[in-house]
């Protein structure tokens, strides 16, 4: 393929950017300073929308990209080497998170690279509102350069279109199920072509039951809500959202620990959680499916529909197998925290802490040489996505070295 | 444990118990038919104990622990030795490919039989009517399985003589079929039978784009297998008799409501429309924030019970139906224990999460 060969132009939908044909392609460095101008434009108007106020993931991606915090990863982002872009990067954004397709832009805008985004056809109300902001800064004449180079389309799934982009892609940032991954990856791509791949993953949450048990009473409120905002806002279906909670502490004060901890949590997702009664229904489903497929469970407590919480005697190696939505959770208690060893393999993305010390476990982790978990984030940041995800330095991946000794 | 034996119930009229006789007697053989389906299989018993079911005690039929209908896709539930098994029922369903798999040995299948009978004699009187069923031949030509469509027109067809199909293979009306079962039993009341969806789509519109009118005035038609279809492309109830009526004379429409979960022990549709729960089976609706049992009047998950089934442990089932019970022991029909009426499907909720970038569907 000669280099910077046009794109034809395909029978899809542009949202936002001129036709695909006039794309221009060639890689600047990594957070360039038009990128990051565009970037904190788009967050200033954002966070001045009354429309977009409504919705709080649209808030997260704004206030993510606003300058003071680009400007903060810029300086953080670590190379030695001269860095550029590698080019054209596909991403294929997920349908049921609804802001996400704006943060894979981001990632691959402040990498140096040109981006075309298939957004789901989910048709969420958030995405309109987003790709109507970026459509009228790319109108603006101070962002032509930034427009020219990004794409935001809409295609079902089709793969000869997908084919052809990926064809072109100097990378790829494929968000979603093994299935889809494994679908995509089997299309040819060019040679020099890599794929970012975020498959499906299994979450978990750790809770040492002293502090629980020495925290204020705000405290354990301030904690419920945190927990809540990492399980609930998704129905727990997001990647990163819990599922399984370790318990850290001797039996009989985890016991009070955890009488605390979901007495509050109970009152606080019956305020602020509505199921739905297929929600409930599934979860019902899944805990007779848990009854049946999972001899470690022990017995299990009902907050009503709304939180089932399911006591393991053990730990089962494929709990990660197990997994409910909209409030399931199973709960293990141990005093012995290499027990992460016996279950965590490649598919453990989120371990979310609370009266743990983090840079110890990590180190502990790193000790015991485990091959999953990818963050450890404290309780109530599970969801907060950035430019370092699921092990990758996404900039970083997204970009090359041009190496010069 | 012995098998449990409810035959002496048959003797019993249909509708002759009132709410507190009927929660009693039927709670305890409920409690009953759950000791029985506790020991006999492991599954069930597990669930139970996990769901912290197994110390409670069954005063009511409020009380018996249900499971939800959906786990007969997912796992094979028996409680009965495999080699008993002699015949296995599947349905499909709206979850995707996967099949419920219901296991019947000899007794429970006979039970099914003998309970639809004595409920169907309500309707039909004793004798066996000409049958004229609204469907294809076709429909049973793979026997090796039982599909609930399939199930549901061989077990109807026991009420029928000179049984007749309507429906030629392609589905489409077959008027000399049709007209030569007519002139046959002319002046006879006729059984008519068919999945409520299939009459839709299949008879009532042919006969109205083809401007036909059928002479089936003393006609008595059945149907079931559910109102979402036809729900969707907005047809109600109303408009369903009234063109049945329009073209075919049928006055006589009887809805009913099961489920190849439950064969037999079917509800059906009071002259006053009212769908009644007989002294075989009952209904209580489940509240989606805690499934405690709702109040008359009031909408909720249906779950249905049933005293037939004794192979699989399917006597209390969690339903993905929406409902409301009307009234009990006072319809102006005279029949006794609850009535209800359905409210369509559980609605599907929007996926949230990661998962499902390339999607199928859009």
């Amino acid at each position: 393929m000669t280099p910077m060969k046009n794109i034809p132009d395909l029978p899809l939908l542009i949202r936002v950017g001129a036709p695909l044909s006039t794309m221009v392609c060639r890689p600047k460095v990594p957070y360039s300073l038009d990128v990051i101008d565009f970037l904190s434009a788009l967050s200033q108007t954002l966070l001045t929308s009354p429309e977009s106020r409504h919705y709080p993931d649209i808030v997260a991606f704004a206030f993510w990209c606003r300058r003071s915090n680009l400007m903060r990863l810029a300086r953080e982002f670590n190379s030695n080497h001269k860095r550029i872009g590698r080019g054209l990067t596909l991403h294929i954004a997920p349908g049921n998170v609804p802001v996400n397709f704006a943060f894979t832009l981001a990632f691959g805008m402040l990498a140096g690279n040109a981006n075309i985004v298939r957004l789901s056809n989910a048709g969420h109300p958030q995405a309109d509102i987003l790709c109507q902001s970026i459509t009228r800064l790319f109108n603006d004449p101070s962002f032509v350069g930034i427009a020219a180079m990004n794409r935001v389309v809409q295609f079902p799934r089709d793969d000869q279109i997908t084919a052809v982009l990926s064809a072109f892609a100097s990378a790829r940032v494929l968000w979603g199920g093994d299935q889809t991954i494994a679908h995509l990856r089997a299309m040819p791509t060019s040679p020099r072509c890599i794929d970012i791949a975020f498959a499906d993953r299994y979450s978990l949450a750790l809770l040492d039951a002293q502090a629980v048990l020495d925290e204020s009473d705000d405290g354990i409120h301030t904690l419920a809500a945190g927990f809540f905002n990492d399980v609930y806002l998704q129905d727990q279906n997001a990647c990163s959202s819990p599922h399984l909670i370790v318990w850290h502490g001797p039996p009989a004060l985890t016991e009070m620990a955890k009488d605390r901890f979901w007495s509050v949590f109970e009152k606080l997702v019956l305020r602020k959680y509505h199921i739905s009664p297929i929600h409930a229904v599934d979860k019902f489903v899944h805990l007779c499916r848990t009854a049946a497929l999972v001899p470690e469970a022990q017995d299990s407590v009902l907050h009503g529909n709304h939180v089932y919480r399911v006591r393991l005697q053990r730990l089962p190696t494929n709990i990660d197998n197990h997994r409910g939505s909209a409030g399931f959770f199973c709960e293990y208690t141990t005093q012995n925290l290499d027990c992460f060893k016996d279950i965590v393999d490649p598919r453990y993305q989120t371990l979310i802490c609370f009266g743990i010390d983090r840079k110890a476990l990590t180190q502990r982790f790193v000790d015991l040489g485990l091959t999953g978990i990818d963050r450890i984030v404290p309780v109530g940041h599970a969801l907060e996505i950035g430019a370092i995800w699921d092990g990758y330095d996404l900039i970083g991946t997204l970009s090359r070295i041009i190496h010069c000794p | 444990m012995r098998r449990p034996d409810y035959s002496d119930w048959l003797d019993r009229l249909p509708y002759s118990m009132d709410l507190a006789a009927k929660s009693y007697h039927l709670g305890v053989l409920l409690a009953d038919l759950t000791r029985w389906h506790t020991t006999q299989c492991a599954h069930y018993e597990r669930i139970l104990k996990l769901t912290g079911h197994s110390e409670r005690k069954i005063n009511k039929v409020e009380d018996v622990p249900f499971i939800p209908v959906r786990l007969f896709k997912e796992m094979e539930l028996m409680s009965v030795d495999r080699d008993e098994i002699f015949k296995t029922m599947t349905s499909s369903g709206t979850s995707g490919q996967q099949v419920s798999r219901i296991f019947l040995d000899r007794e429970t299948a006979a039970f099914q039989g003998k309970v639809l009978t004595r409920l169907m004699s309500d309707v039909l009187g004793k004798r066996r009517l000409p049958m004229l069923i609204i469907d294809s031949p076709a429909v049973l030509r793979d026997r090796h399985s039982f599909s609930a469509r399939g199930a549901g027109i061989l077990g109807f067809s026991l009420f029928g003589q000179d049984v007749t199909y309507a429906l030629d293979e392609e589905m489409k009306i077959n008027m000399p079929n049709i007209e030569a079962f007519i002139e046959r039993h002319t002046g006879q009341d006729i059984f008519v039978f068919g999945f409520t969806f299939m009459i839709w789509l299949h008879f009532c519109n042919a006969l109205q784009t083809q401007n036909i009118q059928l002479p089936l005035l003393n006609g008595i038609l059945l149907h079931g297998g559910g109102w979402k279809k036809l729900h969707d492309n907005s047809v109600t109830d109303g408009q369903f008799r009234k063109v049945l009526a329009e073209r075919t004379g049928i006055q006589r429409v009887i809805n009913y409501y099961g489920m190849v979960e439950q064969t037999g022990s079917i509800y059906l549709q009071c002259e006053h429309g009212r769908l009644h729960a007989s002294i075989f089976s009952d209904i209580v609706i489940r509240d989606p924030n805690d499934f405690h049992s709702m109040e008359i009047g009031e909408t909720g998950i249906i779950e249905t019970l049933s005293m037939i089934p004794v192979s699989y442990p399917g006597h209390a089932l969690l339903t993905e139906d929406l409902g409301r019970i009307e009234g009990v022991d006072d319809c102006p029909c005279g029949r006794l224990g609850k009535y209800f009426s359905i409210a369509g499907r559980l609605p599907k909720a929007e996926v949230r999460g990661c998962s499902d970038t390339y999607e199928k569907h859009s």
